[in-house]
């Protein structure tokens, strides 16, 4: 039984030790040690919570960029396909232009074939009758030239003044 | 929670230890009174090899820090001892200081088989039995305020926590929110694992309020429960002087911090019939009272068992030579083997005791502040 009565000058010694230990590492050792503990947890949760929130701006980023990107890819079809549209446009604008062009040309060019034809056929019409007439000339020359011609002209004109 | 699950299972062991331990002194007892009774008749000039008394004198306190033993002249053994300061309180003649030097003179055995000392100081005289006690000769009151082992073993450890605590703390003050470097971050862990298994699930949002009552209980427990494992250190913890005091400090901040709904549900329990009130008040009195009870002789017995096992098996080799030298040194291995095992043990249980002091505080002290929660409201509807 002797080791379970406690000592008066043992309990008095560690209570007055405890309560001087207690009372300076509070001061010295415990309040600026969790302190600064809960200022480093705070800090990096802080760290945390800001390299998240930054992890998130940038997915926000990234998909931002991604929608610009296919805005952009899909204007470039549009671009495309509008000027595809537009060649092709002016391609067969230009081809009917052309077609019209040619037409008109051709059509100019009978009308002068035409024309020409007509004033070569006159003036071949006008070279034969002149060549006919000059024929004539030389032939009746050559008729009444002679008096027999005198005479059967003279006949036939008067068989045509007869006739009247 | 490894600790908790490795518990019982400690217990366990540590009462089979005890048990044989105390089957063996026993047998020791016996076997010195038997001796006792021959050494009238025959003085032996071998002196007799008491391991109850080897064992109880190194578990309880001393006015000298005792080194070793000499062998001296005429077979007598010499004590090398550090003599320590007597402080004493005697009512009428105050206050006196001396060195327990003072009493160098030997020892005789009384009638009651305590040991007596030969010279006298002061009036005063030593007696040892399991304990040593100074006291008058005239049979007047002595307090005894001596600075004893125990006592400055705990001096030692007060001198140690300030310098490892109050150098760590100063890092902290240095750099803010830099990463711990060295012996800081043993202690951080410590201190983290004290704030959040043992504050925070106990004691809530008032856990820093408490942070460093319990972390000095924590660290004060551990680092006295290490020094007392040092060979020659003193079994500071294992003394009920020790966790009486320090379960009484963690009672009175109990008694002082209780709130309003845990005074009520202790005296007055809500929703339970007058009859079986006067029943109920007085057992939630006990138990209240038992509380710091139980945290004293927790702590005691367990450091105090580790101590006594650590003792008896380095004390077998003794024994087993004393009865032949062959046997003593062929049980040497085996008597190593098991008190590195019992060292490694309490190594653990060093930390154990101190984590479960200062979580029973924890617990104690969160049912006592416990706000009043959901349930009771429903109660009150």
């Amino acid at each position: 039984m002797d080791l379970l009565t406690p000592e008066l000058g043992l309990f008095f010694w560690t209570l007055i030790a405890f309560i001087a230990v207690f009372l300076i590492l509070r001061k010295f050792a415990w309040g600026p040690i969790l302190s600064s503990l809960g200022e480093r947890e705070k800090g990096i949760a802080d760290s945390i919570a800001s390299a998240e929130r930054i992890k998130a701006e940038m997915t926000q980023f990234k998909s931002e960029n991604e929608k610009l990107m296919a805005q952009a890819r899909e204007e470039r079809t549009v671009m495309l396909r509008e000027a595809k549209e537009m060649k092709d446009r002016i391609v067969n604008e230009a081809k009917e232009q052309a077609k019209e062009e040619a037409n008109k040309i051709i059509v100019d060019a009978q009308h002068q074939i035409q024309q020409q034809k007509m004033a070569a056929l006159t003036e071949v019409k006008n070279e034969i009758g002149n060549l006919a007439v000059e024929v004539a000339t030389k032939i009746l020359r050559k008729q009444m030239s002679a008096a027999e011609g005198q005479d059967a002209y003279m006949q036939l004109l008067s068989e045509d003044i007869k006739l009247n | 929670m490894i600790f908790k699950r490795l518990f019982p299972l400690m217990i366990l062991l540590f009462a089979l230890l005890g048990n044989t331990v105390s089957a063996f002194s026993q047998e020791e007892v016996s076997h010195q009174n038997v001796h006792n009774e021959h050494e009238g008749a025959a003085h032996e000039g071998k002196k007799q090899l008491n391991i109850t008394e080897l064992v109880f004198g190194h578990v309880s306190d001393s006015h000298e820090w005792h080194l070793f033993s000499l062998e001296g002249e005429h077979g007598h053994e010499k004590e090398i001892a550090l003599p320590l300061p007597v402080i004493l309180y005697r009512p009428g003649k105050g206050l006196s200081v001396f060195s327990y030097s003072k009493f160098h003179g030997g020892w005789y055995l009384d009638n009651a088989g305590n040991h007596i000392s030969n010279t006298t100081y002061d009036g005063l005289y030593v007696e040892k039995n399991m304990k040593e006690k100074i006291k008058a000769e005239d049979g007047s009151k002595v307090y005894d305020f001596s600075i004893t082992k125990n006592v400055l073993s705990m001096l030692i450890s007060v001198v140690i926590i300030f310098w490892l605590m109050i150098s760590a703390a100063k890092k902290y003050k240095a750099g803010l929110v830099a990463a711990p470097t060295g012996f800081q971050n043993a202690l951080e862990i410590a201190i983290i694992f004290i704030r959040d298994e043992v504050a925070k699930p106990n004691l809530g949002k008032k856990h820093p309020k408490y942070m460093p009552m319990l972390l000095t209980i924590f660290f004060f427990i551990w680092v006295n429960n290490l020094l007392g494992l040092l060979p020659g250190g003193a079994n500071f913890t294992g003394n009920i002087a020790v966790t009486l005091c320090l379960s009484l400090v963690s009672f009175i901040v109990l008694l002082v911090r209780a709130n309003g709904h845990f005074w009520g549900h202790l005296l007055n329990p809500p929703g339970v019939p007058t009859g079986i009130k006067f029943l109920l008040v007085p057992i939630e009195i006990i138990s209240l009272f038992i509380k710091p009870v139980a945290l004293t002789i927790r702590l005691f017995a367990n450091m105090l068992a580790g101590h006594i096992v650590i003792l008896c098996v380095v004390s077998m080799i003794f024994i087993f030579s004393a009865m032949s030298k062959a046997a003593g040194i062929g049980f040497v291995p085996v008597s190593l083997a098991f008190s590195v095992f019992m060292f490694m043990l309490e190594l653990l249980v060093a930390a154990i005791q101190a984590f479960i002091f200062t979580n029973l505080t924890a617990v104690f002290i969160g049912q006592a502040v416990e706000e009043v929660h959901a349930h009771d409201e429903a109660h009150a509807h």
